[in-house]
């Protein structure tokens, strides 16, 4: 319960957010955008914009830190209570204005930094990143290291005034356009594999870096293998205790885990179905995926109360901690099922694939839904850690 | 009949295992869609399957072909599933066989048939017009005129319609629903050619006026409704042996990966999470195994329980293909999500043969109504 006039300073906020978005977001950035995230601003050094009035949206918000809602003012961040932020997020939904800016930086490395870095990373890196002025990405999995991740192998030896940094890391997202990339490296090949790890931020411009991109079976090539050889980084680039990478790396798994939690739909499940199959006396015409589509949208339904369930929990202390396992498997699990039943409701019209990803788009999309249950740590890495962690089952 | 192959039987299998590897490997598949091929099929390899006889199996000695029945094609087939070669085998040889070999008159099977049977024509058939199997759902039109009919409509998803050299369209008559035999060519009549996810070709066909001859009519002058659905059940028949070998291939890559694959400093099949799974997935395989072996004898056999065995082995057949393409991508992990892997493939082929004569949702439909229920 909040108190009077914590509700009071809430609605005024809410009343001047509306006013302030009607004002400021350009009409063309109150449409959902057709191929998602891909039509979102990316930022980085070499800035692309898809129009001029996503320009301008992405600067006024910018300009007001609104890019980073919550994070603190003396960064560049908008200085947000959660319940602000909760408002200004309700409000740009029901204008449907699109997010200024994605990407890495906001939803994984900031929070990392905010908690683990130095006065002086928090002052360099926050500020960039809310203003959109370096494309991240990560790197973490290699190629023999997937859900053992804390067995890789990249390795930082320690040269007294840099790193220096070999090895191989994959699945990097975006890397041939990423500026820098937050990697998990070795600095210790004695110690336990846990009690190894770095936590390091290397600029992909550096003498060393190379990038191949990995093409995906939906077609698209978002991601890359990502060498290194001999890189020279410098020492101020290590965020955290040196050989303490791994508690950073386990507290951003759970913001990616949590953010690969939320099913977006760009239309309801059974819109698209209502479209393909049409209504007879007021019901979808086929019984079978009628009554699928209705367990699929409950499932759906109950998922997002439990969030929001975990949310308030969490306000008022209680942390979500393991969690966070739950909501990745079962959010990920969902949304391949509603891809699996939007093919069964688009029968032999949602085969097509075509020359160009939107002419075979729900196909493809369903393709890459396969992942879900992959990045982020498979569906089975998060069973493991629900019977372990919250159920308590033994383990060898 | 006892559920075993006989020893020809055997060796047909193994030949055309050792054929296919050899000729047709899913890096054919691969570069025929790198290279956006036309045709949608590599047509030295066609030719070679011609010489061997697969396209006369199933066709009558008397009408060119061979005889040898259809646990025999099945087998044939099973190895396609397995490199997912792409050809008009299904199409023409079996579905537009059928249609010709139940429907025609005498004198159609010897031209036809025969035809078929030697490669030299493609046959297709137009049924669907709806994006979900429908094939008694009907509205394109022939009205009769003085010297033949002339035909109006427009059909949906015809496999290999872009290469067909004549296509046997479902039209509605005066006696009911009718078939009609077609040159591509005709005037009138356009093919919109369509990529899918498999890489393979279908495509929507319209008739705008197209005028045929009253020879076009495919058989004699009675309802044709009956006797499209048993043509189907041929073809959904072979379709599901074809899908039988693509589960299993599909199933022993992903066997062979979880005995390699090192996770955790161990092999990850020694995981209990996914030893069951796999398990799990033998059993669905082996129930499949014995449906697609007695499909395929009822065909031979005329048997009565057609229909039901064509329901009964399409649908689960549909519904263990999606299950083993799907465990394969999430067992391979990461790897399985790249194109660079094959087990991709095998996940695209499994949609679209999942939607091709019926998805299990319409034959666990069609299974009650032919059992009363
Ligand atoms: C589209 C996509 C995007 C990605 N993005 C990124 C990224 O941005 N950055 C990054 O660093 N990584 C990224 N990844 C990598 C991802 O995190 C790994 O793929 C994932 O952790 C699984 O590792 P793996 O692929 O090596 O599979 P493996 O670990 O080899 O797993 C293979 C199979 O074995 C199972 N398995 C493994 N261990 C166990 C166990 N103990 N018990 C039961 N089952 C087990 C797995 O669940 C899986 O089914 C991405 C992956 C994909 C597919």
């Amino acid at each position: 319960m909040q108190s009077a006039t914590v509700k009071v300073d809430l609605d005024m906020f809410r009343e001047e957010t509306r006013a302030w978005l009607e004002e400021n977001c350009p009409p063309s950035q109150r449409t959902t955008p057709p191929r998602g995230l891909e039509d979102c601003y990316a930022g980085g050094r070499k800035p692309y914009f898809h129009s001029e009035e996503q320009k301008i949206w992405f600067e006024r918000m910018r300009d007001k830190g609104w890019t980073a809602p919550t994070w603190p003012k003396a960064y560049g961040g908008g200085g947000l209570t959660p319940q602000q932020a909760k408002v200004l997020k309700e409000e740009m939904k029901n204008l449907n204005c699109r997010v200024p800016l994605w990407s890495f930086g906001l939803m994984m490395l900031g929070p990392a930094i905010l908690h683990y870095g130095t006065e002086e990373q928090k002052q360099k890196y926050i500020r960039e990143i809310v203003n959109g002025e370096v494309w991240w990405c990560q790197g973490y999995s290699e190629p023999g290291s997937g859900s053992d991740l804390a067995s890789l192998q990249t390795s930082a030896e320690d040269k007294g005034d840099h790193f220096l940094v070999n090895g191989q890391k994959v699945w990097t997202s975006y890397a041939d356009r990423s500026d820098m990339i937050f990697c998990l490296v070795r600095t210790d090949k004695d110690a336990p594999k846990h009690k190894g790890i770095s936590f390091l931020l290397i600029d992909m411009e550096l003498e060393g870096v190379s990038v191949r991109p990995i093409k995906l079976i939906s077609g698209k090539s978002p991601f890359c293998e990502t060498f290194f050889e001999n890189v020279k980084v410098p020492k101020e680039n290590l965020v955290g205790t040196l050989n303490e990478g791994w508690s950073i790396a386990k507290n951003l798994l759970t913001h990616e885990r949590t953010s690969i939690g939320i099913v977006t739909e760009e239309q309801p499940l059974h819109e698209y179905a209502i479209e393909k199959l049409g209504l007879v006396d007021g019901k979808l015409n086929d019984p079978y995926n009628r009554m699928q589509i209705a367990k699929w949208s409950m499932d759906r339904d109950a998922l997002s109360s439990s969030i929001a369930k975990t949310i308030d929990e969490a306000k008022s202390g209680t942390q979500p901690g393991a969690k966070s396992s739950f909501f990745k498997y079962y959010s990920s699990e969902l949304n391949k099922r509603r891809y699996e039943l939007a093919m069964s409701v688009g029968g032999t019209d949602a085969l097509e694939w075509g020359e160009d990803y939107m002419d075979g788009k729900l196909a493809r999309d369903m393709c890459r839904t396969k992942a879900n249950s992959i990045e982020g740590g498979t569906s089975e890495i998060q069973l493991n850690i629900i019977s372990k962690r919250i159920l308590g089952l033994p383990s060898k | 009949m006892a559920l075993i192959l006989n020893e020809e039987q055997k060796m047909l299998k193994d030949s055309a295992a050792d054929f296919l590897k050899e000729r047709s490997p899913i890096e054919s598949l691969r570069r025929l869609r790198d290279t956006k091929d036309k045709q949608g099929y590599d047509t030295q390899v066609w030719q070679e399957m011609i010489e061997m006889g697969w396209t006369g199996l199933n066709i009558a000695e008397q009408y060119g072909g061979l005889g040898f029945g259809y646990v025999g094609l099945g087998q044939i087939l099973e190895e396609i599933g397995r490199t997912l070669a792409c050809s008009p085998l299904i199409s023409s040889v079996v579905l537009g066989g059928a249609l010709v070999n139940l429907i025609g008159t005498e004198a159609q099977k010897s031209i036809l048939l025969s035809e078929i049977a030697n490669g030299n024509m493609i046959v297709t058939a137009a049924l669907d017009e709806t994006n979900q199997h429908n094939p008694l759902v009907v509205n394109t039109m022939a009205s009769k005129t003085e010297h033949g009919f002339v035909i109006n409509g427009q059909k949906k998803f015809v496999l290999d319609g872009h290469i067909a050299n004549q296509i046997i369209v479902s039209a509605r008559t005066d006696s009911g629903i009718q078939l009609f035999v077609i040159p591509s060519d005709s005037e009138g009549l356009s093919v919109n050619q369509r990529i899918l996810m498999d890489h393979r070709n279908a495509s929507d066909i319209s008739f705008e006026n197209v005028s045929v001859p009253s020879s076009a009519l495919l058989g004699k002058q009675e309802d044709a409704a009956e006797m499209i659905p048993k043509a189907l059940d041929v073809a959904r028949i072979c379709l599901s042996a074809e899908m039988l070998g693509s589960m299993q291939e599909a199933f022993e890559r992903t066997i062979a990966y979880l005995k390699e694959r090192q996770q955790f400093g161990v092999p990850i099949g020694i995981f209990q999470g996914l030893q069951h799974r796999a398990a799990h997935m033998y059993c669905e395989i082996e129930l499949c195994k014995g449906l697609v072996m007695k499909a395929l004898q009822a065909i031979d056999m005329d048997s009565p329980d057609l229909a039901k065995l064509a329901s009964t082995a399409k649908a689960k057949c549909g519904e263990v293909l999606q299950l083993v393409t799907n465990e394969a991508i999430q067992m391979f992990g990461g790897i399985g999500m790249t194109d660079d892997e094959e087990i991709g493939f095998f996940l695209k082929r499994a949609r679209v043969a999942q939607q091709t004569f019926g998805d299990y949702n319409y034959h666990y439909d069609r299974y009650a109504r032919l059992s009363g229920f």
